[in-house]
């Protein structure tokens, strides 16, 4: 595996403050964001809290320790897998990386000598950079979705993996967004007329669909016990192009396998309403291949790409239970101001920032500042926990990368921090050393500020205080600290009648 | 119930009368707390920082600190989380030669540690802490307290029993403020980009006060609205709940502005006698 080419980092990318930088002077993107972010928190809070007590709950547990005891076993299911596939008339592939993915689909497309296909793209797809890939040998992919096609091109992250056009503005395919968002009976009910791009896009595809040799469909799962793929769907065009075309691909993470069909009830309920919906408009589920019906071939590529990693990890393991619900992202103030770009990966918001730094090797050795960068992109709120429909710790996570990256030095120095923190754990470790600390931090109030506050501090001269007061203003050091005033006064039992046992709020000195 | 005080570095260094504030409370209520002076931090900022090297030596120190007491009081759910379910991870993962002792007294020190709410609901069973404070109050569910720790309404019951308190109701207010420790410097755009939603929110809630049971992120929203040039204050939970009436009986002030004023330091509340004021 070492020669492996691993989840490649978008070229370019600046670590995620750079890029947070950028996004937040987006304003009416961030206008966007924030709507829409809002529209799916209500309607997944409303899908999720309409069901019977615990029901949800025990979905939950189930999902998550279903996903649990497949990574435990990997290898088996991944062969039962191979095994139906292959007895169903279907043809596994397996590919380390990305590079292998791509070879192989391009394989297959030369095979028919489409000059074009058409895809459906996931998350997956995507980490690969399929259209890139398919664009070098020469061959136009056709994304059946609008909104994914008006934000395929280039090699620009996508903001959004369920909305991928909310950066794009009303008149542009978000505005058919917004009229299905409608429909799902959310408050945007501006209406919006399909344009000119929507109209030539929805044209051409259907000509294409109708005449194309090969598609790449996504799917969410695949069910080792009979070699069916399933794919949990808003839009049609899966459906279609899983049907018409000669010879049919699919791509899917070795973690997406679940071993019975009992076990996709499970997540054929997490993930619907994980979205904001009750159940998926389009399930299509499909099984090798069936003599005069649907595709002549079908194709299941298994990508590795760093995964075998990921899984040798004990804490950051938990990141491959993810279904790809999206869930996490809407939910994530991080996520709700700055988008998916900074991220600087197919993998975006919450569960980007746990995985992509693993699928780039955190587990096993140094990484560049962009990756590094990703799992401090969190304030360890925990909105993400709370919906993961897989239950994943994502702050737990988060923490154990920072210690990979500071700890085992995996990261890029981070010299300032370092330093403060072997200071502060050097005053902390003896309590007189910390009484000494704010002694001084007393003295410097009488420099920095009698008003009880600290304005701003030039960034360069003050580090962290400079950062901090950029556009906060910092509480000042009060004349005493409470250790201090608990020694001196006996905990204020010989405060006597010149102390201070105010009723006011809060004494300001 | 020997009841031990945990500071936080933070309260101790820079929010002095929060502390001072709990302990006036709990006398109130008939308990004396010690205050271990061996005590410094908690880690939470190391650990969370990815810093471990430096977070166990101070989770031992926590836990050789406290283990003689039968209770843990602590007004920063932060540090409380922190305690509770950091430190026997900590303790899991270190090996050397001192970790199984660490590790028996983390896993009976954590389950003791309460943040203050907690401990005044769950510990000592009231609601009514006999508190008085005539003001419009919104209270932040800081994502500690309330995801980490699960303190739910506790909060909000002892904030209804205060008297001549009005509650605001916080728009959004189950979202990140955007403090997050050292986010709030390695991202500080982002940062300050959640906590300006955050200060709009407490604006437009029309609340005089914002309350919650972390000093740090009160430290971060509060530093967004003095910037503003915003009169609405920032108060820990424990302040408001220690806060007395000026003399008994009072249940209200009998006017805005005198409320207002009593909670400016420019031009303080009319002179009124100090009774009632109990330890």
């Amino acid at each position: 595996m070492t020669t492996a080419r691993r989840e490649p980092a978008f070229l370019g990318m600046p670590p995620f403050p750079k890029a947070a930088h950028d996004a937040l002077a987006d304003t009416a993107m961030g206008d966007n964001l924030r709507e829409e972010t809002r529209a799916f928190r209500s309607r997944r809070a409303e899908v999720v809290d309409e069901l019977p007590p615990f029901v949800w709950e025990k979905l939950r547990l189930a999902g998550a320790a279903i996903k649990d005891g497949v990574l435990a076993q990997l290898p088996r299911h991944l062969d039962a897998l191979e095994a139906s596939v292959t007895a169903a008339g279907g043809t596994v592939h397996w590919a380390r990386d990305a590079d292998e993915a791509n070879a192989v689909i391009v394989g297959i497309a030369r095979e028919h000598a489409a000059a074009q296909v058409v895809t459906t793209a996931s998350t997956t797809t995507r980490e690969i950079g399929l259209t890139e890939a398919l664009a070098k040998a020469g061959i136009r992919a056709w994304e059946t979705d609008p909104a994914q096609s008006a934000t395929q091109s280039g090699r620009q992250p996508r903001a959004h993996t369920v909305v991928p056009a909310v950066r794009r503005h009303r008149t542009g395919p978000r505005g058919r967004l917004a009229r299905k968002t409608a429909a799902a009976g959310a408050s945007d009910t501006r209406p919006v007329r399909p344009t000119g791009t929507e109209k030539a896009t929805r044209r051409d595809l259907r000509d294409v669909i109708a005449h194309v040799k090969v598609a790449v469909a996504r799917a969410d799962f695949a069910i080792a016990e009979t070699g069916t793929v399933c794919a949990a769907e808003s839009a049609a065009g899966g459906r279609l192009c899983s049907a018409l075309p000669d010879a049919l691909v699919t791509v899917l993470g070795i973690e997406q396998v679940i071993p019975t069909w009992r076990d996709a009830e499970v997540f054929l309920q997490l993930l619907p309403r994980s979205t904001g919906e009750r159940m998926a408009a389009y399930t299509s589920m499909w099984t090798g291949v069936t003599s005069g019906d649907g595709p002549r071939s079908f194709h299941l590529v298994l990508l590795d790409n760093g995964r075998s990693d990921v899984l040798a990890d004990p804490v950051g393991r938990q990141a491959l239970r993810c279904i790809g619900c999206s869930a996490c992202l809407p939910v994530c103030p991080v996520y709700e101001r700055v988008g998916g770009q900074p991220y600087g990966s197919a993998h975006t918001g919450p569960i980007g920032a746990i995985l992509t730094p693993q699928l780039r090797g955190l587990n096993r050795h140094s990484v560049d500042p962009q990756t590094a960068s990703l799992p401090y992109a969190s304030t360890l709120c925990g909105a993400c926990v709370d919906v993961c429909p897989v239950r994943i710790d994502i702050p737990g996570v988060l923490t154990h990368q920072r210690a990979q990256l500071t700890d085992l030095g995996r990261g890029p120095a981070r010299r300032g921090e370092k330093a403060a923190m072997k200071a502060a754990g050097w005053g902390f470790a003896e309590p007189w050393r910390l009484g000494l600390a704010q002694h001084a931090a007393a003295l410097g109030r009488r420099v920095v500020g009698r008003s009880g506050r600290i304005g701003r501090v030039p960034r360069l001269l003050a580090g962290p205080l400079g950062a901090w007061t950029a556009d906060r203003d910092a509480p000042a050091p009060p004349p005493e600290s409470f250790r201090a005033w608990f020694k001196r006064t006996n905990g204020g039992l010989d405060e006597g009648a010149s102390g201070d046992q105010s009723e006011s709020p809060r004494e300001e000195s | 119930m020997r009841i031990a005080l945990f500071i936080t570095c933070f309260n101790d260094t820079l929010f002095p009368e929060t502390g001072k504030s709990v302990v006036r409370l709990l006398r109130r209520l008939g308990h004396e707390v010690a205050f271990p002076y061996a005590q410094t931090c908690c880690g939470r900022m190391h650990f969370d920082a990815g810093h471990r090297r430096e977070a166990l030596p101070l989770a031992r120190a926590f836990a050789s600190t406290f283990a003689p007491y039968d209770v843990v009081v602590t007004p920063s759910a932060s540090c409380a989380a922190m305690a509770r379910n950091r430190h026997p991870l900590l303790a899991r993962d270190a090996d050397d030669k001192r970790a199984d002792v660490h590790r028996a007294r983390a896993d009976a020190v954590a389950p003791r540690v309460f943040e203050f709410g907690e401990f005044l609901v769950d510990v000592l069973g009231v609601e009514d802490v006999g508190a008085f404070f005539p003001h419009t109050v919104a209270y932040q569910p800081t994502c500690h307290s309330a995801r980490v720790l699960g303190v739910g309404d506790r909060p909000l019951r002892l904030l209804r029993k205060v008297r001549g308190l009005r509650l605001a109701e916080l728009p959004h207010a189950d979202e990140c403020c955007g403090f997050g420790g050292t986010f709030a410097l390695d991202n500080a755009e982002t940062s300050t980009a959640m906590g300006a939603d955050k200060a709009a929110a407490v604006t437009a809630s029309g609340a005089q006060v914002l309350c919650a049971a972390d000093n740090s992120c009160l430290a971060h929203i509060g530093g967004l609205l003095s910037r503003q040039g915003s009169r609405v204050r920032t108060m820990h939970l424990a302040d408001i709940l220690a806060a007395t009436a000026p003399f008994p009986g009072l249940t209200a002030y009998p006017s805005d502005d005198l409320a207002r004023a009593s909670l400016d330091p420019v031009h303080p509340a009319p002179a009124h006698p100090r009774a009632g004021a109990a330890g």
